[in-house]
């Protein structure tokens, strides 16, 4: 019951929390680059005034695709944190992610077209390092649960470091960050147009807006995962985490899709398949 | 309450400009006028704008091109003709391929004067468009 | 033991009436009726049978494997003739030793080998028996309005439907006999038969290359039935044992050799690396042949036998090369699908990809794994074969197979492509059966051993990733629209009604599998591991319920979200395309003031997944894998 509660107040809170961070992450943007940047609730001013918009839309099939992205973006995140099998819910982010590309393709348009093939390459790129994660993860405590996992009390970071670098390349793909935005970045930036997003307004955005919110809550409780055995540490980790992120996206240019692609397989290999390697060798077959 | 005030896209369209506007509307991104602090993106995508923000003026290359950009808008929108050019023609309005400002294609709703203009007066042509967006959302809804 | 006798003896009726029959509609009657016999009596084969499952019959059979024997005379000299007079020698060399093998056989140590279980039926052989009856007589009516179809598209070609439906219902009867034989011996009879059944399917239309692929396949699952005649000798010679069932609960090191004969066997015949160019080629047969034998239950046969097999493989180093082989294909199978825009060479490389996860489970071996395994027969069998009906009618609908034609076909032929996007949905996406399974086989890798974990793991990782990016490639394709609706569906009005039924039947079957799924696990698949392996294994029940709500949900939302724009007051505009002047079906005016279509492609990434490169890799990483097994074998 409990765990419930905290998948629905995750439903409840993470565009919050979500949104506030992504005002967070302009800000540093701004002062990196010697500007002020926006107020910290910018992204809702944003989102408020999307959904005051007409919505545009191609033809009938987009919209419903981007209600399911959302949709199963918020269950991918109630679940975790309501503490169910985590493997299982790397394949409904799977599923948000399919829906988006969907909705994109829907429409037809030269840009969005190419945004969904590469939106598609980044899936492909990070899906690897994602499941070595879990199963390093599960490896380690035995179990695929949040709160099983944390009270197991194991020292993740301890054991799995390779797959947590690996783990944090590839999250610059999920956080749609340089030099990984290639398939649609943040609103200052284009990448051909707006990549995956070029045939939405109004609503649409509005609502993968508010995905993205959410899914960035589940990634940083992915992060916080390899250091909740002390909460304190988690929650720096996290800070530190978002704040790097944050740095790198300011640092690098974006990378062709090539590269990218090649690159995480390439990481996922040694970070994330050595790790493993290691693991096994260390603690033995069971 | 309308949030257009708070968070106003722009879409930047270069029509036969010099891009001595152009620079100018760059530079208002640029640290020294910054407008991100008012929540103004610069985004590429008409679909996601608010304010068409012209520069240059109409040509028969590009008066369909406006046309476009204009309809595939969503409501509500307004128009900013920035610099002499989008207003009126400019020095080129004798030009054999220069059909004028860009109210001889679209309703303009903010008209701001230089040669080129100044990041200060772009910024005052935003606020001001700023207000009639807000003003024609709320008759929107109205009706 | 009659019902059994009935399901393997019965088809063979209408076989033959089929052959006799030229007028369109009576073979309609026959073949719906003898359909409707057949799928009856696997769906009611528990009840038919009323006894506890696991049981065996003991058959006075003397007479039988004599019979067996003068038919394997018969089609030994068929194929030898065929071999030589299209001078594929290769073939005619094959059969002349298997049959020698045979031979020997049956004249040095038919007796002297007791055999007293001739037929059984447990769940895993109930399982299969569904698959063959229910999915197999759906194909064989599918067939009847897409033979027609392809008659009247291929008017240069012969008419030969008799001869394909008695080889299809021949075909169904061999499979009945397979999975329910209980002497290896009965099995390999049954095996060579849908050899037979493939070969003559594959050439039906009698092209070069049809004739060549034909030959491909046949000889390349001869020499995996030199290797099942070759296990049979060794374990008569070593005084047995001949029933499947002791030969499961032998002793490892007893058995390792014939074991691993007739896993060489399965990995032919489930086309499985190096041998996997042979299912490429059979797609050039009429789509049923696709849809029945090689990816519903031709192929299965394989796997199953090698599933079958797990218990002795588990934990021994022939297991481990098996796993390794299935792994390594259905890694290099996935990559090679991505390069691909034919959508039936895409169909045919995800199977191969997928009974190599199956093959993979089966030679990890432990509980977990094969349960993971069974559930992998289960939905690939039904969403592989929905898939490839659609394809079919859709080929015939837009004359196209390429994907890259399949745009619109949402507006030409909506609920066509709506079972198209259900289909390919059911091959990948949470919360559809066959994720199920691969993450209940992810979990079983993880305990697979401290060298085979990590490698089963990083080969199952790569490859999943990659399963998402082509299918999706294709849904998106399929969700591409850029004409408007007319009110009237022309091309789907053109469709037959044994096609259509077939269609929904399919469809209806692969979301209810899913739904089901807990009381399939419950009632079929749990127990036979129970039984098999003496530990449970199995999924926890929340999660069993998760996924059920959430295929509830992906039905449902999209259903719920479709109808309602209409309230929610959208504005209709053009797609962007940097402000130029678009007309009707995606022209615009292009520079130069050219008027130009605006195409759009996937990616199919032929530089980096190409097809011969992978194949080569394949073929090579396929044979070392081969050589060791065997090697170990020996050991």
């Amino acid at each position: 019951m409990k765990t419930i509660a905290i998948g629905i107040a995750y439903v409840l809170l993470a565009p919050v929390i979500g949104g506030l961070l992504v005002g967070l992450d302009r800000i540093i943007s701004a002062r990196m680059q010697r500007r002020v940047g926006p107020p910290i609730l910018q992204p809702f001013y944003d989102v408020f005034k999307l959904l005051q918009k007409k919505t545009v839309v191609v033809n009938r099939l987009q919209n419903p695709a981007i209600f399911c992205h959302l949709f199963f973006m918020i269950a991918t995140g109630f679940l975790f944190f309501e503490g169910s099998d985590i493997l299982l819910i790397l394949f409904v982010l799977t599923l948000s992610g399919v829906f988006l590309v969907l909705a994109a393709s829907a429409s037809g348009s030269p840009f969005s077209h190419i945004g969904a093939e590469r939106e598609l390459l980044l899936m492909t790129a990070y899906e690897p390092m994602v499941l070595m994660m879990l199963v390093g993860i599960y490896k380690v405590t035995d179990s695929f649960h949040f709160y099983a996992i944390l009270e197991s009390a194991k020292p993740l970071i301890v054991y799995l470091p390779g797959i947590f670098v690996g783990f944090l390349y590839i999250l610059t793909m999920k956080l749609r960050k340089s030099p990984f935005d290639i398939s649609y970045s943040h609103h200052a930036h284009q990448e051909l147009v707006k990549g995956i997003m070029s045939d939405m307004s109004g609503k649409s955005i509005a609502m993968v807006e508010i995905a993205h919110w959410y899914e960035n809550v589940f990634l940083l409780g992915l992060v916080y995962l390899f250091f909740g055995f002390s909460p304190a540490l988690g929650i720096v980790a996290v800070i530190l985490t978002y704040v790097f992120e944050i740095l790198v996206d300011n640092t690098f240019a974006r990378f062709r899709w090539e590269l990218a692609f090649r690159s995480a397989w390439l990481v996922a290999l040694v970070l994330g398949g050595g790790n493993l390697i290691a693991l096994y060798a260390l603690m033995g077959g069971a | 309450m309308a949030y257009f005030k708070k968070s106003p896209w722009l879409i930047h369209y270069d029509g036969s400009s010099c891009n001595g506007c152009d620079i100018e509307v760059l530079a208002c991104l640029t640290p020294l006028y910054d407008v991100e602090r008012f929540g103004i993106i610069n985004t590429g995508n008409p679909k996601h704008a608010d304010i068409f923000l012209v520069t240059g003026s109409v040509n028969q290359q590009n008066v369909d091109i406006i046309r476009n950009i204009y309809n595939q808008m969503p409501d509500p929108k307004v128009v900013i003709a920035a610099g002499i050019c989008a207003c009126s023609g400019g020095i080129f309005a004798e030009c054999y391929n220069v059909m004028g400002g860009i109210d001889k294609v679209i309703p303009v709703d903010v008209y701001v004067q230089g040669c080129a203009v100044r990041p200060e007066a772009i910024i005052d042509g935003v606020v001001k468009a700023l207000g009639i967006l807000e003003e024609r959302y709320a008759r929107a809804k109205a009706a | 033991m009659t019902a059994l006798l009935f399901l393997i003896l019965f088809p063979l009726i209408p076989a033959v009436l089929l052959l006799a029959v030229k007028h369109d509609g009576a073979r309609g009657v026959i073949t719906r009726l003898a359909v409707t016999v057949i799928a009856g009596a696997s769906i009611g084969l528990p009840w038919l049978i009323n006894a506890d499952l696991p049981v065996y019959f003991s058959f006075d059979a003397a007479w039988a494997d004599k019979v067996m024997f003068i038919i394997e005379i018969f089609l030994a000299g068929l194929i030898f003739f065929l071999g030589v007079k299209y001078k594929h020698y290769l073939t005619s060399v094959l059969i002349t030793l298997q049959f020698a093998l045979m031979a020997w056989y049956e004249f040095a140590f038919s007796g002297t080998v007791a055999i007293q279980q001739h037929l059984f039926l447990d769940r895993l052989s109930l399982i299969m028996a569904l698959i063959i009856g229910v999915i197999g007589g759906l194909i064989c009516v599918y067939a009847l309005g897409y033979m027609r179809d392809f008659h009247d598209h291929h008017r240069e070609m012969p008419d030969r439907r008799p001869y394909f439906f008695f080889v299809l219902f021949v075909f169904l009867s061999a499979m009945f006999g397979l999975v329910f034989a209980g002497s290896l011996v009965w099995l390999f009879f049954f095996w060579e038969i849908t050899t037979l059944c493939s070969f003559l399917l594959i050439g039906y239309t009698k092209t070069t290359e049809a004739t060549t692929n034909a030959f491909k396949a046949l000889v390349m699952n001869l020499g995996g039935g030199l290797a099942f005649a070759g296990a049979i000798v060794w374990l008569a010679w070593a005084g047995g044992p001949l029933e499947l069932k002791t030969l499961i609960a032998s002793p490892q090191a007893a058995v390792m050799i014939p074991v691993a004969l007739l896993c060489f066997a399965g990995i032919t015949k489930s086309a499985q690396m190096p041998f996997s160019s042979w299912l490429l080629g059979a797609m050039v047969a009429p789509t049923p042949t696709s849809a029945l034998l090689h990816s519903s239950t031709m192929v299965k046969a394989g796997v199953y036998l090698v599933l079958r097999l797990a218990p002795v493989l588990a934990g021994s180093y022939v297991g481990a090369a098996v796993a390794l082989v299935g792994g390594v294909t259905f890694l290099l199978a996935a990559f090679i699908a991505i390069s691909q825009s034919n959508a039936k060479k895409v169909l045919a490389y995800s199977t191969v990809s997928n009974l190599g996860l199956i093959i993979t489970c089966a030679g990890v071996g432990t509980a977990a794994a094969v349960w993971a395994g069974i559930f992998l027969i289960i939905f690939h069998a039904v969403a592989k074969s929905l898939l490839f009906l659609c394809v079919g009618t859709l080929e015939h609908r837009i004359g196209s197979r390429d994907i890259e034609d399949m745009d619109n076909i949402l507006i030409k032929m909506p609920t066509l492509a709506v079972m198209v996007l259900i289909g390919i949905g059911g091959m990948f996406v949470a919360p559809f059966g066959m994720l199920i399974s691969k993450w209940a086989a992810i979990r079983a890798f993880v305990h697979a051993g401290p060298v085979m974990s990590p490698i089963l793991i990083l080969l199952l990782a790569y490859g999943s990733a990659v399963t998402v990016f082509f299918w999706t490639k294709w849904m998106a394709k399929i969700m591409e629209v850029s004409i408007l609706r007319t009110g009237h569906d022309p091309l789907e009005d053109a469709i037959s009604y044994d096609e259509r039924f077939a269609h929904w039947a399919h469809t209806v079957l692969t979301v209810g599998i899913c739904l089901a799924f807990p009381l399939v696990s419950s009632r079929l698949v749990e127990p036979y591991v129970a039984l098999v392996f003496g530990q449970a294994a199995g999924m926890e029940a929340g999660n069993l319920m998760l996924t059920g709500i959430m295929v509830a949900l992906i039905l449902i939302l999209p259903a719920i979200a479709f109808p309602y724009q209409r309230k929610a007051g959208y504005v209709f505009g053009t797609a962007y395309m940097a402000g130029l002047n678009e007309y009707p079906d995606r022209m615009y005016d292009g520079s130069l003031s050219q008027r130009r279509k605006a195409t759009l492609k996937n990616y199919y990434l032929a530089g980096i997944f190409g097809e011969e490169k992978f194949m080569k890799v394949g073929v090579l990483a396929g044979t070392c894998l081969l050589a060791l097994m065997l090697g170990a074998a020996l050991l």
